[in-house]
């Protein structure tokens, strides 16, 4: 199948959450049947950048971790709207290199959005985030009604 | 003799090391005094990498700091694997005179071009 998304390995687990836009991309493959959609996959230009993002989840929160290496803090924005969060920005090319000569650029500059639909409810005011080595770590933590609640029951 | 920072062949830097590593994207420039690499190496920091010159090729490491993983994935795209890239360097380069820095992720190598091929204006008389 081709897609205009991020390719994943075929051995790691897809998230179940994506059931109704895998409807919608495969109608957006049939209009990209064709060597575009090959090129389109492995290119930067048409799907920009999509930084990866990884999602787990324990009794009490859930984290994300994204790989966002060289950005500035400020330049990266983080905000939760109806269970989905979404994390944005923008990575700036550095203008030291302005009468240099370029050998190899693969490296993306530029704005980039990743939203994903979360689980389960999240509190809004307990979102904590935090940036280091090029990684964004988030950590949501998970309503009380979500949480794996154990009752005991007394069996007479 | 044009003179550059050259990658080996992907293809054999794969075979040699399919599993254990994943190429890092890199932008590499030349300035009149030197060039400039940088690598994007999210998961590493300072104490995890390593740059090992021999002859003219730099080996660039990036061992990522053991993260400890929370809970169970419920998805993943990341791959949690050290780095590795191979470079040729231009003989140009003065190769003692190499800097390296670490920030969130992105390493920068400086390589300079030793004093006798930088170009230079002679003055007439």
């Amino acid at each position: 199948m081709n897609s205009l998304t991020r390719w994943q390995r075929p051995e790691l687990s897809t998230w179940p959450g994506f059931g109704r836009l895998t409807d919608l991309r495969d109608n957006i493959d049939r209009l990209f049947e064709s060597p575009l959609a090959e090129w389109a996959r492995t290119s930067n230009l048409l799907s920009g950048w999509n930084p990866a993002l990884d999602l787990y989840e324990d009794k009490d929160n859930l984290y994300v971790k994204v790989e966002l290496p060289g950005m500035k803090r400020e330049d990266i924005d983080v905000s939760l709207h109806e269970g989905s969060l979404s994390i944005s920005g923008e990575r700036k090319s550095e203008q030291t290199h302005e009468d240099a000569e370029v050998y190899r650029a693969e490296r993306f500059f530029g704005r980039f959005q990743r939203t994903v639909t979360l689980p389960t409810p999240v509190a809004a005011d307990k979102v904590k985030a935090q940036y280091k080595d090029g990684i964004l770590a988030i950590t949501l933590s998970k309503t009380e009604e979500a949480k794996p609640k154990h009752i005991d029951v007394n069996v007479s | 003799m044009k003179g550059t920072v050259q990658t080996e062949p992907r293809r054999a830097l794969e075979a040699r090391s399919r599993l254990e590593y994943v190429s890092p994207d890199v932008n590499i420039f030349e300035t009149k005094d030197g060039y400039v690499l940088e690598a994007e190496m999210p998961g590493v920091n300072k104490d995890g990498l390593e740059i090992t010159l021999e002859g003219n090729e730099i080996t660039i490491v990036g061992r990522r700091e053991n993260e400890a993983v929370p809970g169970t994935p419920l998805f993943r795209e990341r791959t949690l694997v050290d780095y590795r890239r191979v470079f040729e360097l231009d003989p140009a380069i003065d190769t003692a005179r190499i800097a390296a820095k670490m920030d969130q992720g992105v390493l920068s190598l400086t390589l300079p071009k030793s004093e006798r091929v930088k170009p230079r204006k002679i003055a007439v008389d």
